[in-house]
Order: C-alpha cells, then structure tokens, then sequence
C-alpha cells in the first residue's frame, strides 16, 4: 500500500452505497481506494442484511410484476413518512430506481423472483437471489476486477475538513494509524445505530438492553466527526428505527432469523406479567416498528408474547424455540415471570376475549370486551395446552440522523453552502429522505441512487 | 436414520435458515425445508442427499462462520450425507466401509488389480500375458470367458442387489410424509432434474464452484463424467450382446458400435473425472467436508482409471502389452463393480431417490403430513 499516494476518490465505508459509489467513480475513469472499517468476512455493513430493492417500473420486467409508477411509491413513502422527507431528493431517487437495476445487473447482482414470505412484494421490490450478501459480493467481485483498491480492517477516524474541504483523512488500518488523501471524499459510512453510548443520549440506560440487528461497525464515527465540523444535518438525532425482535437474538447482527412475528395472536406482557398495549391493532407488518417502540419503554426493555397451542403455526417462528409449558403459572417460571400475576392476566384477558370470530388471515374483528387495553382483532382466549412464550426485545435497525446533500449528492455545511469535495451516499444521508418510518427495500434503493450519483459526480470533480 | 452430532448440527442450521429463506431461489432443498416446521432425521436425510453441494448458500449466508451462528450448510450436509450412505449400505455391517473410504477404495482396487494378475497367471500359462494376441477371442486367451463373465457378471449381479436394497432403506427412511408409488409426472420431472443437474444451476447463473464467483463448470464436468460412464456402459451392453446372443466375441474393429461408445464414453469419462478432481483441489476449503474428500478422490480417481486403461488397451491391444493391460483393466472394473454400493457411487442413487421424493412433493403441492 502506497500510503503517499492520491486517490482521485476516496471511498469511506464498504456497503451497497460506498460500493456503488467505488464502482461508478471507477467506470468513470477516476482510481478509487475503498476503506472498510469491517474485515472481509463481515464487510457490507448492514446491506448484508438486506434482501430486496424498491424498484419504479413502469412495465414488468424480468423479477418484477405489473407496475410501479413514480406517483405510486411517493404516496408510500409519503405515507410511512408522514412528511418528513424532501420531495425533490424522493422523487430523483425514485426515479432513478427504474435504471437501477440494469446497472446492478451488470454489476454481477442476480435476482430471483420472489416466492414466499410474510410480505408479497413482488410487484414493488426486486429481491436479490441469496440476499444482501451475494449481492454486497458481487459488487465486491465487480471493483476488484476494475482496479478498486480496497482496505478492510479500516476505520476513518476523521476527515479534516478545512473551509468545506476536506484535507486528508486520519485512519486506522489494521491497527495503524495513517493519514490518506484523496481529491474527493465519498461518505458511505452508515449511521449510527451500534454505537449504544450515542443511542443513550436518546433513549438514556434503556438504550443498554437494546439488540442491534445489524453490523456491529456502524458506529457513526464519521458522521460524528462530521457534525462536529460544521457539516449541516438532517432527521431526528434521537430517533431510530426498532422492532419488536426474539429478545435471545445476539448483541449484533443477528439479521432477519431474530424477527417474531406472532404478537397479533398473542398477549404481550412486561416484565411485571401486565399487558400495556393492543396487540391486534393491526397486521404485523404494519406494527412491529411500534411494538419495538413500546417494548422499549417498558421496564428492563422485556416483554413476553404468550399464545396457547392453536396458535403456534400462524406465524414465522423465530429462530429461538418456543418456551413451553402445560399451565399459565409453569410458562411464567420459566420465563421469569410471577406465576400467579401472569395466571391472573390470562385469566382476565380470557374473560373478556372472544367477542367475534376468530381469522388468522383477515383483520377479523374478533376483539375483547371491557378490558384495558383492549385487543382489537385475534383476541381468542389463550386456553389450550400447551402454552408458548417469547421474549421480546427492540432490535434496532437503523438511524435517522444524517448529513444534508444536495441532488447531487454533495454535503452540505450548516450555512447552506456546499462543501468543495465531499459527496455522501447511503444511510449516513438517507434521513434526508426517510425522516421517519420504513419502506422495505427503500434503503436500499437510497444507497444504490445515491452511490451511484455520489461516484459520478465525485468522479468529474476529481478529473477536472 | 438415529440421531447423531451430525443430525443434531443439520436441523440447527435448518432451523436457522427456515427463519431467513433468503437462499430460497438457489436449489430444490430451500423450498423442501419451507415445507416442514420441524425436521424428523428422515427429512434431515432427504434434504441432505438433495443438496447438490454447489455452495452457493454458504458464500450468500449472512450467519457463515465467523458469525457465532456459524452456519456451514455445505459441509454439515456433507458430513450427514456420509453418514446416510454407511447408515443405509446393505448389508447393514458394510456401512462400516464409509468410514474411511478413501482408503477402502484404494485398497479394494488394489486388490482387484492384483487379484486379476495373480489368477491369470496361475490359471493360464503366464506367457499369454506378454504375447501378442489378434482376431476373435483374443482377450479371452488371455482371461478364460468363464472367469471374466463369471467375475463380472456376478460382481454386477450383487451390485445391483445392494444398491437395491439401499435405495430401499433411504426410500423407507425419508418417506414418512408421502404415501403411495410415483406418478408417472414426477418420475419425468425427476428424471429431467437428474439428466440436467437443473439444481447445479444456482437459480441459472452458475454455482459458486471454486469461491465466491459463478460458474458451471462443476455441472459441465459431472455431465462429461455421467455421460462417460453411461455410454461406457452401453459399450459393454452392447458387447455383451455381440457375444453372447450374436456368438461375436471382442475384439472388435475401432469404428464398430462398442468401440465407439466407449473410445467416446471412455474421453468423456477421464475429461469429466480429470476435471472434477481439478475443481476439487483449486476450491475453497471453507464450505468442504474434509473427512469426505477420501471418498470423493478415491471414485473420481477408480473411474479416471478405468477409462484410462480402457484406452489404452484400446491402443495398444494389438502389442505385448495387451494382456498385462487387460488385466489390469479388468481388474479396475471389477473393484469398480464390487465397489459400487460402497463408494462415494451410491450418492447418484440416494440423489435421484431425493430428487423423486421432491417431485412427488411439488407435482402434490401440500405441505408433508408432518406440517
């Protein structure tokens, strides 16, 4: 490694929107060194995880059905946003999701056609065949061979930025401080989600028993720097995305096999065996983002699902078994629960379950009567043996907080002026655009755009 | 089958990955797990033998060592896949044979080589082993008709009678689920999927062969190897007839049928072996069941064997050394066939038999009554 050497374009972060940043800026010409703060085995920070990319079509093509048109998924994203996104930055972005997938295509990304699953997203996100992985592996394969030069073990500590320009970058690769310079700087670095001492400043100690359901290294240390900088910044610094996961899941990056989905057949109680909130309000997909919320604010940041044996195959399991026993207060043991307050719970929420019958597969309206809190849909008694339990805990998934960009990708400083050689891409921006909420697959289609806008651009004003 | 350390790891991955399902569209075993909740060693047995070990799973995992979940469903299906062959040899004590197989393969074609020579000459003046031989009937001066039909043909014979009866044993095993024979849809579904090794196709793309890259030449490879073999064994139908139905012993003529089909058989078979074994030693470690790649060496070099020395005898039939190399040759076959119940062999048998069950499962298109 030349470490006097400067790069036309500096890459800081290893994941779907710093790889289609390095890979663009390499096609157009510029050379281009990728720092990965991850080593190899665990590079691509969370879009390992991922699975699908919301795609704009506006015919089926090859892995999507029917149409998406641009009026479409804005009304989604306004949706789960609830306005707080940029309509200019949106609609570039959904835009260009329709040459997306070309792109990665012919960056060796396969696809398959989906084929089962809670979500039918078939029409509206194309999934990667094998997953994020094989997808951050192709991109991976697709630099190496067009003379990206790539660091794992690498974090940046710090860009030095003077005046809106950034001077060098202060790093550590495999343990070694360095200093590397480069004509432009690319900020694909994620945000800030596994970094528990930041999400405090938010949460407060509950942020402790929080679970992170991706890498280990978005640790949001560039962001941080950058913020400190004088870089302009965008969504809620306290906010962040959690669901309600298996409470056994790992610390990290335990991904999609933690997720539980059977809250809406379920009673869910705190660590006190008290219920708090309506677990059939909605179908799954459409609350476990709040369920997250709620079992955060609970004591000790623990619930427990409970359901009885007709229930056990209405939903995905989780990778965790189920903790069983014959009687109400035997589950409780188990689950560390008083016996007789949990017996009592169940006992009332038996007494004025049943109202209506019962349908897994429809809001079905069968609901309790005279309870507090209620349950709306699903509320049939939890009365057959075997009882089941699941710990439940927040799985975070992401943060809000990012840095301000311009269309073309270019960060902002706190005074509306644009930095003279700073690019972003990814979720270390996406907050711009998803202020709250969540769309499956649009993270994704963020990273992708953006990278690719990000290494075009950063690419031209390193070559002029 | 019992449960084994083996059983216990496969149904902790399956577990795993039955609550990811991002490997969906990569072969039949994915959609086959998403049909069970619970995993009984039967269906542990099935889903191993239909894995095709294209490893396709293991470079897209997100959970593949060095995450803690340590998943490895290549090599934990591999393993158990051994464990399937020993668990289902007939008869039962021969199992003991996949043990080290590498080595019991080796020896048993050792032994069939030297046992060839050795009754040769003490049954036969051992001068016919240098002279040259010509016109019809010549190798038979060489190794009398009744000892090469009787060896052969008895040796097939029983082959035929253990496989048999393995297949019987897997048959029983896994197939808890469905009741009643196969139709005649799924039989051609299944056949189509053995002919084509549609499941060495990673959705289409190729298979991750050597590491993380794509390609197909594994597929290619196994085909030029398969193919090899079955008309090699058309080869020797076909001259079975001549001389036992037509009264026309070998040796025949190079562009007569028999010739031909194995001269072509016999390329197929050394290109397609020869190359497996290329892939073999160039592959990633990682995703390989060490304690197999005995088994996998051992019948890849027996067949590469067999074809050479076909060949070769082929050559040089009209010289001296015709009837070493015969002996050698024959040889080679008969540990060949002693050994095709007891080799790395019975995983076409105990395949073909997943890729039926798999039929079956899809043309039914219900979950298994275990669901």
């Amino acid at each position: 490694m030349d470490w006097d050497r400067v790069y036309d374009v500096l890459v800081v972060g290893g994941g779907n929107a710093a790889l289609c940043a390095a890979v663009t800026a390499r096609q157009a010409g510029a050379s281009v060194l990728v720092l990965e703060h991850a080593p190899k085995a665990f590079r691509g920070g969370n879009s390992r995880h991922t699975r699908n990319l919301r795609a704009m079509h506006t015919a089926p093509t090859s892995v999507l059905t029917e149409q998406y048109l641009e009026d479409e998924y804005w009304d989604d994203l306004l949706r789960v946003t609830g306005g707080q996104t940029d309509e200019e930055l949106a609609r570039l972005t959904i835009r260009a999701t329709a040459e997306a997938l070309p792109f990665m295509e012919a960056c060796g990304v396969r696809f398959q056609p989906s084929l089962t699953g809670t979500l039918n997203l078939s029409r509206t996100n194309a999934f990667f065949l094998g997953g994020g992985k094989a997808l951050v592996n192709a991109y991976y394969a697709t630099a190496e061979k067009l003379g990206v030069d790539i660091l794992y073990d690498t974090e940046v500590v710090s860009l030095q930025l003077d005046d809106g320009f950034v001077r060098h970058a202060e790093i550590i690769s495999r343990g070694f401080p360095r200093r590397v310079r480069a004509k432009t700087v690319v900020a694909s670095s994620g945000g800030f989600q596994a970094n528990l001492e930041w999400l405090k400043q938010g949460w407060g100690p509950a942020a402790e028993n929080f679970l992170i359901r991706g890498t280990p290294y978005a640790k949001g240390r560039v962001l941080r720097n950058l913020l400190d900088q004088g870089v302009a910044s965008v969504g809620d610094p306290t906010q962040c995305h959690a669901v309600a996961i298996d409470g056994r899941a790992p610390k990290f990056d335990g991904g999609i096999v933690t997720r539980l989905d059977c809250v809406p057949f379920s009673i869910v109680v705190n660590k006190h065996g008290e219920r708090f909130y309506d677990e059939g309000e909605d179908v799954w997909p459409k609350r476990y983002a709040i369920w997250g919320r709620l079992v955060a604010q609970q004591p000790d940041q623990v619930a427990y699902a409970i359901i009885d044996s007709r229930s056990e195959r209405l939903f995905m399991p989780s990778v965790f078994p189920a903790i069983k026993s014959d009687t109400i207060e035997g589950l409780a043991e188990k689950l560390g629960l008083d016996p007789a307050k949990l017996a009592e719970t169940v006992r009332g929420f038996n007494a004025a379950a049943g109202h209506g019958s019962f349908d897994n597969s429809r809001l079905d309206g069968c609901h309790t009567e005279g309870l507090t809190p209620a349950k709306t849909n699903w509320a049939r008694t939890i009365a057959v043996p075997p009882f089941s339990g699941y710990p439940l805990r927040p799985g975070i998934t992401f943060t809000y907080l990012g840095v301000k960009v311009d269309r073309n990708a270019r960060v902002l400083m706190d005074n509306g002026r644009p930095t003279a050689n700073l690019f972003a891409s990814g979720e270390i921006m996406a907050g711009s655009i998803l202020g709250k909420g969540y769309l499956a697959g649009f993270g994704m289609s963020i990273g992708t755009v953006f990278g690719r806008i990000a290494g075009r651009e950063a690419a031209k004003h390193a070559r002029n | 089958m019992q449960e084994t350390e083996t059983t216990e790891e496969a149904r902790r991955a399956l577990e795993i990955c039955n609550a990811c399902r991002y490997c969906e569209g990569f072969c039949a075993v994915f959609p086959a797990m998403e049909l069970r909740r619970e995993f009984a060693t039967g269906d542990l047995s099935y889903l191993a033998n239909l894995c095709h070990n294209c490893k396709g799973c293991y470079y897209a995992c997100q959970y593949a060592p060095p995450h803690e979940f340590g998943l490895n469903l290549p090599q934990t299906f591999a393993q158990l896949r051994a464990e399937t062959y020993a668990e289902y040899a007939w008869p039962k004590p021969l199992g003991a044979v996949f043990q080290r197989n590498g080595t019991v393969v080796a020896l048993i074609s050792a032994l069939g080589i030297a046992l060839t020579l050795i009754l040769t000459v003490l049954i036969q003046d051992p001068t016919v082993l240098y002279a040259a031989h010509e016109g019809p009937g010549a190798f038979y001066r060489v190794i009398p008709w009744w000892l090469m039909t009787t060896l052969a043909g008895g040796t097939f014979l029983y082959a035929l009678l253990a496989l048999a009866m393995g297949f019987r044993n897997f048959w029983r095993d896994t197939g808890s689920s469905l009741a009643g024979p196969a139709g005649p849809r799924p039989v051609a579904t299944a056949l189509h999927d053995i002919l084509t090794l549609r499941n060495l196709g990673g959705g289409g793309h190729g298979c991750n062969d050597r590491d993380e890259a794509f390609s197909t030449q594994r597929r290619w490879f196994h085909h030029a190897m398969f193919y090899g073999f079955l008309l090699c064994f058309a080869s020797t139908s076909v001259a079975t007839v001549y001389d036992h139905v037509i009264g026309h012993p070998a040796p025949y003529p190079f562009w007569s049928l028999p010739v031909q089909l194995g001269t072509w058989g016999g390329v197929g078979l050394v290109v397609g072996t020869a190359g497996l074994i290329w892939l073999k030693v160039v592959s990633d470690q990682a995703p390989a069941a060490r304690n197999l790649l005995g088994a996998d060496y051992a019948l890849l070099g027996l067949l590469c064997l067999t074809s050479l020395t076909g060949l070769l005898l082929l050559g040089l039939r009209g010289t001296g050394a015709m009837g070493v190399l015969l002996a050698i040759h024959l040889g080679i076959v008969l540990s060949l066939f002693l050994l095709l119940p007891y080799s790395k062999m019975v995983h076409g048998l105990y395949r073909s038999g997943a890729l039926l069950r798999n039929a079956m499962e899809r043309h039914a298109g219900h979950a298994p009554a275990s669901d």
